[in-house]
């Protein structure tokens, strides 16, 4: 079972943000971040933090409630807001790159999450600076758009959108 | 939240509306784009029955007219929602977008410009399972233009119920176009939904 967190902060936005993730995966969860237990950290195969509108940005306050990030050993894919939080508790910091829609990004090392995309969906008024260890697997002209660090990915893009392979590779060969 | 629904009249904009409504958000106004380009990417046309939808839902309505030219009809969709902010303080708005990055990402940016929420309660939603949810929540619409190979003239002006859907979908699935219409393949008009508030069921 994947578990999807929700770091949104209006059940409207799960519509947008959560379903078209749950609609691509056989078996999965979702529970909000507020809501997140140990037991549901456990029982997780893997975890997909998924992302949320542009104005929302209460997930920033809470950054406390990620700290398990960190020493989690199974697979984690941080979406947009996701890889924010994912960097976040890393270490890294938000940088201000505002990209919304088509948006080119370059492939800069070979991975098995992405591969071959060249344009993908933005959605996001920051990006973030590079953890220290991570790898930079892509950029944009403004932004970092994909890191990893073992088995944890974060992507700035939305795969949900465009991209659905990303999620199923997620799924599949994580 | 005070919320303004991008509102053609068609079947998706007013079950996002409907949608809004139901996780408690207040709808306060439709603003409507009255598009003089009938081939617009952005904008639904015809829109003619949309004054008569909103009284029926008791609404009011924001009805800006847009020559439709490609990028200046973005400045006249921001000055529509200008408008509906300065007279209903609308704090967000909620559109029908279901699979059009070009429109949904053009509308989030008139938003994140004017410090609105932006809810796209629709976005990338599986055409059939939101033909079928319309369906069972007592939407009837109507097909009012055709532009698709295997929806021939016959079916303008016919109504979309639990009956003629499933010969819709089959004709998709024959003639390989999407049976919601995300492509333009069709216009739709609501002819009845559980908004109105003179539930006669017309």
């Amino acid at each position: 079972m994947i578990l999807i967190i929700n770091v949104s902060k209006d059940r409207l936005h799960d519509l947008e943000f959560i379903k078209p993730i749950t609609d691509l995966l056989k078996k999965s969860k979702v529970i909000h971040y507020k809501d997140l237990k140990q037991k549901d950290l456990d029982s997780a195969e893997k975890i997909i933090i998924a992302g949320t509108s542009l104005k929302d940005d209460e997930y920033l306050k809470d950054l406390e409630k990620f700290s398990w990030i960190k020493d989690y050993k199974k697979p984690i894919l941080g979406i947009c807001a996701g890889m924010q939080i994912l960097a976040l508790a890393n270490g890294s910091r938000l940088k201000k790159a505002k990209e919304i829609g088509q948006t080119e990004i370059k492939i800069l090392k070979e991975n098995k999450l992405i591969k071959d995309i060249t344009k993908v969906y933005s959605l996001h008024q920051f990006s973030v600076t590079l953890p220290g260890g991570f790898d930079l697997l892509a950029e944009s002209s403004k932004s970092i758009q994909a890191i990893k660090i073992n088995n944890h990915y974060g992507v700035l893009f939305h795969p949900e959108v465009f991209n659905k392979e990303v999620i199923e590779n997620f799924a599949k060969h994580i | 939240m005070r919320l303004a629904s991008l509102f053609s009249g068609g079947k998706d904009s007013t079950y996002a509306l409907y949608l809004a409504k139901k996780f408690d958000h207040q709808i306060v106004c439709l603003i409507t784009m009255d598009s003089k380009n009938k081939d617009s990417y952005m904008f639904h046309t015809p829109i003619d029955k949309v004054d008569e939808i909103a009284k029926k839902m008791n609404l009011p309505l924001i009805k800006f007219s847009t020559a439709g030219e490609k990028e200046k009809e973005l400045a006249d969709l921001k000055r529509a929602i200008k408008a509906a902010i300065e007279k209903y303080q609308v704090e967000g708005i909620v559109t029908g977008a279901v699979a059009s990055t070009y429109q949904a990402s053009r509308i989030q940016k008139i938003c994140n410009e004017l410090d609105l929420y932006c809810f796209n309660p629709l976005w990338q939603k599986n055409q059939i399972e939101l033909l079928n949810e319309l369906v069972a929540n007592h939407f009837r619409f109507k097909i009012i233009k055709v532009a698709t190979d295997g929806l021939d003239d016959s079916w303008i002006g016919r109504v979309i119920d639990k009956e003629s859907l499933p010969k819709l979908i089959e004709l998709s699935k024959k003639y390989g176009f999407n049976p919601a219409f995300e492509g333009g393949e069709a216009e739709t008009e609501i002819v009845y939904c559980p908004l109105f508030k003179d539930d006669s069921n017309n």
